[in-house]
């Protein structure tokens, strides 16, 4: 036999509620309405902060800032999936599985405003900070895996990144090491179609990006991204099998629909045309027929929803302006040590010295 | 009981008193298992704890990228890079992530991190296995950098870097690592931060770290010999956050000072060094400060390295200089 086959691999694709809101019963999660009407608030909650954080940067009031519209059921499906000890560890678009973890609008938005007190992880959540190198952070998370497996906890890491992501050496090496040390480690790739300008046919050659799993042995699954029912479900699978120590890539079928970040103009990259037709895809308008085909959601509490929504976005935009009032940019100089080394006592004592004129 | 044992010897029994000290401390990097490393300065250590020393898979950025969230689960992750040369391969992940987590997080997530890493020339290795980088890693805030000179000095160093609760990169003298044996008291502990006075003297101060302080000593002992004079030799132990006052206070006592690395001159640790003399010592100067490191030049193979590196006779025609002027 000079010749044979001695690997395959096949990539199975899952889809819970079709475009038109329809569910497939055989799939469905077990959820309750309540869940149901969780997710469909936090999808909410991140999309009008998205349009509100826009709003606020076109005025100069926030910097930079990468919106994640239509990518909401991608992520609130998959960070609803955890448990309240896992972990999430995320890049820089993933303020919607953040609220969902208890990160609070005005924490994102200090963020985007410049301030590390957006980085502030609280002492009772399990999370890292938003990762700004691409790629850079599915390594921090195959960490935190292999941590709490070697100290026998059963606790799993999250970690988002998107297709651009797939193409650095990092993602590969992660994917790799979670195979090699078992690691209780989800790696959730959101498939936007777009690193910035970059169509994925110029990214990579490969049909899809969870094969990339295939190679570093661990399993690897597409998802509708935009529904997230089959979000929730695939990545809850994935979960279960990280506690056992089973990696999973899952990769998110999803479309940007706003800008890379608040910088770049995407007319320049893309045709409008096919921004129209994912606009008609929108995950929470699918999820919003299904709930109200449901009788779940009506008329009544949607409105309420939005309201709510309107009212803790408002005031998180007012907690972090007055925190960026309060801000003191002498404390630069604290958290670069434990202790200040004495090199940096003077560094801070001569801005003292300056600022005092 | 006290031990004598040389530097590999020493980085071995601290991880494996630091190992069994501290259950959150893990060790791991490429071939440091199941083959106790290529220099052996992990031998013996997965036996001792199976669940705590791990073979790595060959990717730098990888061993790097791990340690984030091993210490974010609080474990003390101590990792091995097998050159320092490999260590660029993580480069990116220790300045974008280890080194500035504390800050960035306003001290909410930290990264006590240990990456030990066998450093310099002198043993006549391959290509890029002789690299002195530690002003690279002294330019990153939130780093500390630490070079060991001998057996003790290791034992002492290591174990700090392993307790510290900042990332260290710990970088080991390849060239020491079998040359002498030492005498190393147990439970040896040695403050990060700072600088030794090897030997005190009037006339002058040279300042020397890793393998090249034992060249260093072997000058300045022909020219106390030839001279007369009475040198000064500090290392500074931990290249950063450097310990000036210690050496400010020498420089002002002897009025001269000599600066010697086998890294590269331009951009070197040296010229930080004279900077501060400059900024706290200057009026106090005899004569210009001299510098004798290796040239900006790529460290060479070794065929040519005798002449990239400096030797106890270029350091001693430094010293000279001067004590001339």
């Amino acid at each position: 036999m000079p010749r044979e086959t001695v690997a395959e691999f096949t990539i199975h694709s899952v889809q819970v509620l079709d475009e038109d809101g329809t569910i497939d019963a055989e799939l469905a999660p077990s959820l309750t309405d309540d869940d149901l009407l969780e997710c469909y608030t936090a999808m909410k909650r991140a999309r009008r902060l998205d349009e509100r954080a826009i709003s606020l940067q076109r005025r100069g009031e926030l910097g930079t800032y990468a919106p994640a519209i239509g990518q909401e059921a991608a992520q609130v499906g998959s960070a609803f999936a955890l448990a309240a000890d896992d972990w999430v560890v995320p890049s820089f678009r993933e303020h919607p599985a953040l609220l969902v973890r208890g990160t609070s609008p005005q924490s994102v938005l200090e963020y985007a405003m410049g301030m590390e007190e957006g980085a502030e992880i609280p002492a009772d959540a399990n999370a890292l900070p938003p990762a700004i190198p691409v790629g850079s952070q599915p390594l921090h998370a195959v960490g935190v895996g292999w941590g709490e497996s070697i100290q026998g906890r059963p606790n799993v890491a999250l970690t988002y990144f998107g297709d651009g992501a797939t193409s650095e050496g990092d993602v590969y090496e992660a994917l790799n090491f979670a195979g090699v040390y078992d690691a209780q480690t989800v790696f959730v790739c959101q498939n936007n179609r777009y690193a910035i300008s970059t169509r994925l046919e110029d990214q990579t050659a490969a049909e899809t990006l969870a094969q990339k799993a295939v190679a570093a042995g661990i399993d690897g699954i597409r998802v509708d991204g935009n529904d997230v029912l089959a979000v929730y479900r695939v990545v809850s699978e994935a979960i279960e099998r990280a506690r056992q120590g089973e990696p999973t890539l899952v990769e998110a079928l999803t479309y940007r629909r706003s800008m890379h970040t608040t910088s770049d103009d995407p007319s320049v990259y893309r045709d409008p045309e096919e921004a129209d037709e994912w606009e008609a895809r929108d995950p929470i308008v699918r999820f919003q027929v299904f709930l109200e085909n449901q009788g779940i959601l009506d008329a009544d509490t949607k409105a309420q929803i939005d309201e709510q929504v309107e009212a803790e976005i408002a005031e998180a935009i007012d907690q972090a302006n007055e925190r960026r009032e309060r801000l003191d940019p002498a404390d630069l100089f604290e958290y670069v040590y434990a202790e200040q080394p004495p090199e940096l006592e003077r560094q801070a004592a001569a801005f003292e010295g300056d600022r005092d004129g | 009981m006290a031990e004598r044992l040389r530097v590999v010897e020493a980085v071995r029994e601290t991880l494996r008193e630091e190992l069994a000290a501290d259950d959150s401390v893990v060790v791991y990097g490429e071939d440091i298992g199941r083959a106790g490393g290529v220099f052996r300065a992990t031998e013996g250590l997965l036996e001792a704890h199976p669940d705590r020393v791990f073979d790595a898979p060959v990717a730098e950025a990888g061993i790097v990228g791990v340690g984030v969230g091993l210490a974010a689960t609080g474990l003390r992750p101590v990792a091995e890079i097998q050159f320092q040369s490999f260590l660029y391969q993580g480069f990116h992940q220790l300045v974008q992530h280890v080194a500035r987590m504390r800050s960035r997080t306003r001290g909410t997530v930290t990264c006590p991190m240990t990456i030990r890493t066998p450093y310099g020339g002198g043993i006549h290795a391959l290509e890029l296995h002789s690299e002195s980088f530690e002003a690279g890693f002294a330019h990153v805030p939130g780093l500390t950098v630490v070079i060991p000179a001998s057996p003790a000095e290791t034992a002492g160093l290591l174990r700090s870097a392993i307790r510290s609760p900042d990332p260290v990169v710990f970088m080991e003298p390849t060239r020491l690592y079998r040359s002498v044996r030492e005498e190393v008291p147990d439970e040896h502990e040695i403050p990060l931060g700072e600088a030794r006075i090897v030997d005190t003297g009037e006339d002058a101060t040279v300042i020397a770290w890793g393998s090249m302080l034992r060249e260093t000593l072997d000058a300045v002992d022909s020219v106390e010999t030839e001279t007369g004079a009475s040198i000064e030799v500090i290392d500074p132990r931990t290249i950063s956050p450097l310990d000036t006052e210690t050496i400010v206070e020498s420089v002002r006592k002897t009025g001269r000072c000599v600066v010697v690395h086998e890294a590269p001159k331009t951009s070197g640790m040296a010229g930080e060094i004279i900077a501060r003399i400059n900024e706290e010592a200057f009026f106090y100067l005899e004569a210009p400060v001299e510098r004798v490191t290796g040239y900006d030049v790529p460290v060479p193979l070794f065929a040519r390295e005798d002449a990239y590196l400096p030797d106890a006779t270029r350091i001693e025609a430094g010293i000279e200089r001067v004590l001339e002027s």
